[in-house]
């Protein structure tokens, strides 16, 4: 290139990279030093254990991280989403993907399936939630004014109506289905769009040789979208990882249905723990770094093959 | 040739399509059920949404009488009778504080009063009520999200594109470095930040700002947003034509025309894509919302957040606010759905 001043790319980059400096790259260095320091964040947890003894020594916070109750139950819920959730969208975002691929309306169904991305949690929060949405629950005297309820108590005689988010531990996969309902158009969205990207020849070729539906979902399509599944697979788990809103809006994390990031919210902003709270950000941190590397480098792969 | 035109029907096929059409309908209406419950009972009077459920309109859809906008009207210009109920809570609660039940004039309030004195009910107090539901409850909360909301799509995609444009077309040594670094920091999930950033923010005055009440919050999704942008930018001009640069150079153009005449207008596509991505991303977000807004500057999410928590008995006018946070989303769903889907698709990465 042409001469320029030395200093000319460094007047473009200068906003940006004193932003990113002051809202990223100082604050993750400060949280780290925190989560070895007391509540106030002002002396080493060490100096001011609260249970007399400093079990993990300076890494206290962590130990308390890993050892109280209520994050320990968070640390299950976040397995049970993990499970649940993640397999869920894959799975039905990649049915819904192939069977909308066979219909004409395609465009209006996928619609469907995609517009709660544009809601917010709160606002689903609001759909389903016990207060005015699907899961609502009343007094069995009077009619239900929930969706669930009033399908439940319409088709199974005798059946009580039953308090969906109070309800252990069915009131976690009553959370999970919120999630799902949100995230599944975004998996079929990319799935779709991976599989319209196959060579319609091989599939042809695949008739031709006489493989029925089932192997060529198995034997063709499964393989040429891999990648394209480890991006979905892989974004769905770093969501589990920050799933915050829809427990703070539904439950706030009552009735055993805490999650890490609502725990790390809980200990910073409302029980002012900025130590604890610091620690759990970065056990979140760390577990998120190796799935976000694998769903970077697996979308670039992606990319690759278009 | 056959002589037989009549085709024959191919059962197996027919019957295949047909549950092929039934499970894709079946499947999009149970999508669409839980916003519809919503958004029907929007649009229902409050006492209707609390008694019958919100299907019960399906019998007789176009009977108008059925509908109201009671509840939005409510929630978007507050509903006088709420602040008036809660005042009057308010006078019973500090009478029975100071043990003055006998002064109240109404015999109703006097027994509540003894009542409350007693321990054996409990009255909702005004304090976060009013604030709720006064005279400009969901209004102000969707302007408040408007001002939050555009400054913050606008400013950081600005400074990522100058970034980007650095990183694309200018040589300086370290650039690939930088730029992987960069891209690094998508790793960094937002809760990394919230405690030193807000500590920040009180250093430099600008928690609780009256006089800025928006300026922290903006800095804080362009922080956020930063790094995706810098990434998604830095790839759309990099596939630029270098020719298209070298001839603008050649007839006299500065990097900084270059950039505003030749980059940025070639850019639309991927520039629409990321802003609607930041646009619905800051909208809808709750998280940075309840750590750097309070009280009257709440966006629309913390304050359906907030009605849902201490609403209570007064639930009905909920879908309402709810619809209202959502309906600016939606229209932008519907009418740039293309932009939406390559935004959203784009953004999978962001931190």
């Amino acid at each position: 290139m042409q001469g320029q001043r030395w200093w000319v790319p460094w007047l473009y980059l200068a906003p940006a990279l004193l932003i990113l400096f002051a809202f990223l790259v100082y604050p993750t260095i400060h949280t780290v030093i925190l989560s070895f320091m007391d509540e106030n964040g002002e002396v080493l947890v060490t100096e001011h254990c609260k249970s007399d003894v400093c079990e993990w020594g300076i890494f206290h916070n962590y130990w308390y991280a890993f050892h109280n109750p209520s994050m320990q139950e968070a640390f299950v819920n976040n397995i049970r989403w993990l499970v649940f959730f993640t397999s869920i969208t894959v799975f039905l975002g990649l049915v819904l993907a192939v069977l909308f691929d066979r219909v004409r309306y395609e465009p209006i169904v996928k619609s469907a399936i995609f517009l709660p991305m544009a809601i917010s949690f709160v606002g689903a929060g609001v759909i389903w939630g016990a207060q005015a949405g699907v899961y609502k629950w009343t007094n069995p005297a009077k009619p239900q004014v929930g969706l669930l309820n009033a399908i439940l108590v319409a088709l199974v005689p005798g059946f009580e109506p039953k308090n969906w988010l109070r309800l252990q531990p069915w009131n976690n996969f009553a959370l999970i289905v919120v999630g799902i309902w949100m995230w599944t158009g975004f998996a079929m969205v990319i799935l779709s769009a991976a599989i319209k990207n196959i060579p319609k020849e091989i599939l042809e070729a695949a008739r031709v040789d006489g493989a029925n539906e089932f192997q060529i979902f198995f034997r063709i399509i499964i393989p040429s979208i891999s990648s394209t599944l480890t991006v979905v697979a892989t974004t769905m788990v770093i969501n589990v990882l920050k799933i915050f809103d829809i427990v703070y809006v539904m439950t706030g994390g009552r009735g055993g249905t805490d999650v890490i990031a609502n725990r790390m919210y809980t200990e910073m902003f409302i029980n002012f723990e900025d130590g604890r709270g610091s620690a759990i950000a970065v056990i979140l941190l760390l577990l998120i770094v190796p799935v976000m590397i694998a769903n970077i480098r697996s979308f670039r792969e992606q990319e690759a093959t278009r | 040739m056959n002589a037989n035109p009549s085709p024959k029907v191919n059962w197996p096929r027919v019957i295949g399509r047909a549950i092929l059409h039934t499970v894709v309908i079946t499947v999009a209406i149970i999508w669409l059920l839980p916003s519809m419950g919503v958004f029907v009972n929007t649009f229902r009077p409050k006492q209707a949404v609390g008694s019958t459920g919100w299907w019960t309109i399906l019998v007789t859809p176009f009977d108008f009488t059925q509908y109201s906008l009671e509840n939005v009207i409510n929630v978007l210009a507050g509903n006088p009778e709420y602040v008036e109920t809660c005042r009057e809570n308010e006078e019973i609660i500090a009478a029975a504080d100071s043990g003055a039940c006998d002064e109240l004039s109404n015999s109703r309030d006097r027994r509540t009063c003894e009542q409350v004195a007693a321990g054996e009910r409990v009255l909702r107090r005004c304090d976060l009520l009013t604030d709720l539901l006064s005279s400009d409850g969901m209004a102000r909360a969707f302007l408040n999200s408007l001002s939050i909301t555009v400054p913050s799509t606008i400013i950081p995609i600005l400074v990522a594109a100058f970034a980007a444009y650095a990183f694309a077309w200018m040589e300086f040594p370290g650039r690939q470095v930088l730029f992987v670094v960069v891209v690094g920091l998508l790793v960094v999930p937002l809760q990394m930040t919230l405690i030193p950033v807000q500590r920040m923010f009180n250093v430099l005055g600008l928690t609780n700002n009256p006089n800025f009440p928006f300026l922290a919050i903006w800095l804080a999704h362009t922080g956020y947003g930063l790094p995706f942008a810098i990434y998604l930018l830095r790839n759309f001009f990099g596939a630029l034509p270098r020719e298209l640069f070298e001839s603008a150079y050649l007839d006299g153009a500065s990097k900084w025309t270059a950039f505003w005449r030749l980059a940025l207008p070639l850019s639309v596509p991927a520039v629409a894509s990321l802003a609607i991505f930041q646009f619905l991303w800051v909208w809808n977000d709750l998280l940075v919302a309840l750590i750097f807004t309070s009280g009257r500057y709440s966006p629309v999410t913390r304050h359906v957040a907030n009605l849902v928590n201490s609403l209570g008995q007064d639930w009905q006018v909920l879908p309402a606010a709810a619809t209202i946070s959502m309906i600016l989303p939606l229209v932008i769903f519907f009418a740039l759905q293309r932009y939406f889907i390559r935004g959203i698709l784009a953004g999978s990465v962001k931190g």
